[in-house]
C-alpha cells in the first residue's frame, strides 16, 4: 500500500488519487508543429528512481498535486498543490 | 568414468528428447545432458541481444536457423526468463482488434502449435478456448467488431450467448441477478495456455545448438554509439564489441534505450498475478472480463491462475500489494461465487512497458545498428515465437519485415497508431 500525504486532506492510500503522470509544461499550442506536440503527448520520462509527477485526488479534496516520488521504492519526500504551492505545513 | 565439463554434466553431442530417451533415462541411472551450455564470453559478436527472455531467445534462435547468423550472444543482467517470460499468465490468442493486430498475433499462435515438434521441447501448449466476458453493451459491440475483424483474417472467433458459456464452463454465474450479468462473450477456439519457462528453455536450448551464447548476470551498463552507429556494448563483464544491438528487454526497455541515446513513448507499470492452491479440474477454458479487469485459468496442476491489468500507475517496484489481492478476490468471486473457499498460494509482479496505443514498438531506430523489440505491454509473451522471427529478419536484412511494418518507432512522429486498446487493455 502506497500513502500520499495530501497537504489539505493528511495521508490517504494511493487509491483516492488518479495518477496523471509527469508533470511538464504543455507547448503553446497555437506555435507548436506536430512532431513537438505528439512528442508532447507520447513521449515521457521514464525513470527509475526519483520523479516529479502530477496526482489528481479525486476522492478527497479534487484538487491536483505535484509529487517527487520514488518510481522503485515509492518513498514520496515532497508534495504539494499543483496551483498553489501550498505545502502540508503551509495548509489551514 | 567420462568426463565432466567441471559443473557435474557431461559434455559433447545433444540427444533429442524422444519417448525412447525418456524410458533410457528412467530405467537407467545415466545423467539428463545440458539443455543448453555456459559459454566464454568474447569480446566482439557480430549481434548482441539485450535480454534473455522469450524474444531475445527466440531472436537469437530464427537468426542462426534462418539467416546463418550464429555470432550472437544474449544477454541477460540476471537469469534467462527471469522477467516478464517467466512473470506473464502464460495466455495465448490472436483474436485482437486491428488488422495488423491480428494478422500479427494469429502468426504467434501459428509458431506455437508447432513449437513443440521445431524445438523438440515440450512446451506444453493446450488450446482449450478463450473466453472473453461482455458484461454491458458497450463490450458486446467491440466483440462483434473483433470477430467480424478476426473472420476476415481467418481468424476462429464468433460472439456467444449465456447458455453456450454456461455450457463451456458450468462454474460461471451466468444468472440475470449478478452484479455484473454475462450478456455474451467473445469465443475464439484456438486460444490457450502453455508453459512459459519451457518456451523460454526450449528456445534457449535451440539457439545454443545453432552456436548462440547465452550469457546470464551479464547487465548492460552502456551502449557505445559513434558517429549515429552501434560499435559496442559495456557490460559488468567488460566491453564488447558489435556492429548491431537488439535491446529485447521488458520493464527496462526505456532505460536500455536510453543509454543509445534513442527516447521511447513508453510509461512502466507493474501488472499483478496470483495463483491459488491445487483443486481438481474443472476450468477447461480461459475466462476473461474486461470490465472486471480480471482473467482466470487452470494450469495442468490445478491451480487457478488469475491476473489483472497494470497497477494505475508508473512504477518499476515488484512488491506485490494487498489493493490487487482484494480486489482480485472480489473480482473472480462475481464470476464464480463457488470458490469462495479456495486460498491464494503466492502473487507476484511483473514490468509492462505501455505503449501510447497498446501495440509494440519494433524494428530499427535513429541510430544505426540499434534495433528495438520493446513496448510489450501486457501481450509480449503470446507473441514471443512471431517477434523472434520477425526481429531476426529485421536485424538479418537491416529492414523490418511486411508482418512488422505497422509497430515502427517512426509511427509515433508520424501519427500512425495501431489502437490495440480495445483488445489489449486488460492484460491477458
Amino acid at each position: 500500500m502506497m500513502l500520499l500525504p495530501c497537504p489539505w486532506c493528511g495521508p490517504r492510500t494511493a487509491t483516492e488519487f488518479r495518477f496523471v503522470g509527469e508533470a511538464r509544461p504543455r507547448p503553446d499550442p497555437a506555435t507548436a508543429t506536430p512532431e513537438q506536440w505528439r512528442h508532447y503527448l507520447y513521449v515521457h520520462a521514464n525513470p527509475c528512481g526519483w520523479s516529479t509527477e502530477t496526482w489528481y485526488h479525486r476522492a478527497g479534496c479534487r484538487r491536483y498535486l505535484s509529487v517527487e516520488r520514488h518510481t522503485l521504492t515509492h518513498e514520496i519526500r515532497a508534495v504539494r498543490d499543483a496551483a498553489t504551492g501550498t505545502t502540508a505545513e503551509a495548509a489551514p | 568414468m567420462t568426463s565432466t565439463n567441471g559443473d557435474g554434466h557431461r559434455p559433447g553431442r545433444r540427444r533429442g528428447y524422444s519417448a525412447w530417451s525418456l524410458l533410457r533415462h528412467g530405467l537407467g541411472r545415466e545423467e539428463w545432458p545440458r539443455a543448453w551450455y555456459e559459454r566464454e564470453l568474447r569480446g566482439s559478436y557480430d549481434a548482441v541481444i539485450i535480454g534473455g527472455g522469450v524474444h531475445g531467445l527466440a531472436t537469437a534462435y530464427y537468426l542462426a536457423r534462418d539467416h546463418g547468423v550464429r555470432d550472437v550472444a544474449v544477454l541477460d543482467r540476471a537469469y534467462i526468463g527471469s522477467g516478464g517470460s517467466g512473470r506473464n499468465t502464460a495466455i495465448l490468442r490472436s483474436n485482437y482488434l486491428t488488422p495488423e493486430g491480428v494478422r500479427f498475433y494469429d502468426r504467434s499462435v501459428k509458431l506455437y502449435e508447432h513449437l513443440a515438434a521445431d524445438l523438440n521441447f515440450n512446451v506444453m501448449f493446450s488450446q482449450r478456448g478463450h473466453l472473453t466476458l461482455a458484461h454491458n453493451d458497450a463490450s458486446l459491440r467491440t466483440m462483434h467488431w473483433r470477430t467480424e475483424v478476426n473472420k476476415l483474417q481467418g481468424v476462429d472467433s464468433e460472439v456467444i450467448g449465456p447458455d453456450r458459456i454456461s455450457e463451456l464452463v458450468p462454474y460461471l454465474d451466468t444468472s440475470g441477478e449478478a452484479r455484473y450479468p454475462i450478456l455474451g462473450a467473445l469465443y475464439h477456439p484456438p486460444g490457450g495456455i502453455v508453459r512459459h519457462d519451457a518456451v523460454v528453455w526450449g528456445y534457449a536450448r535451440g539457439a545454443d545448438a545453432h552456436g548462440v551464447h547465452i550469457h546470464q548476470q551479464t547487465e548492460v551498463t552502456g551502449i557505445d554509439v559513434e558517429r549515429g552507429r552501434v560499435t559496442g556494448v559495456q557490460t559488468n563483464r567488460g566491453r564488447i564489441a558489435t556492429p548491431v544491438v537488439l535491446n529485447a528487454t521488458a520493464g527496462w526497455a526505456g532505460l536500455v534505450s536510453d543509454m543509445a541515446g534513442v527516447s521511447l513513448p513508453i510509461q512502466t507499470s507493474p501488472l499483478q498475478a496470483a495463483v491459488t492452491e491445487p483443486v481438481r479440474p474443472f476450468l477447461d477454458t480461459v475466462v476473461v472480463s474486461g470490465t472486471l479487469h480480471v482473467y482466470v485459468s487452470q494450469t495442468d496442476r490445478g491451480e487457478l491462475v488469475f491476473g489483472a491489468s497494470v497497477d494505475p500507475f508508473a512504477s518499476y517496484s515488484m512488491r506485490g500489494s494487498l489493493e490487487f489481492a482484494e480486489g482480485i478476490a472480489g473480482h473472480v468471486l462475481e464470476l464464480m461465487p463457488a470458490l469462495h473457499r479456495i486460498r491464494l498460494l503466492r502473487q507476484w509482479a511483473g514490468l509492462c512497458d505501455m505503449t501510447p496505443d497498446y501495440s509494440p514498438i519494433m524494428g530499427p531506430t535513429p541510430v544505426e545498428g540499434f534495433y528495438v523489440d520493446v513496448g510489450w505491454g501486457t501481450y509480449g509473451f503470446k507473441a514471443g515465437p512471431v517477434s523472434g522471427e520477425a526481429m531476426a529478419a529485421c536485424l538479418a536484412h537491416g529492414k523490418p519485415p511486411e508482418i512488422i511494418s505497422a509497430f515502427g518507432l517512426d509511427r509515433f512522429g508520424d501519427g500512425r497508431l495501431v489502437g490495440e486498446k480495445g483488445a489489449a487493455a486488460v492484460g491477458h
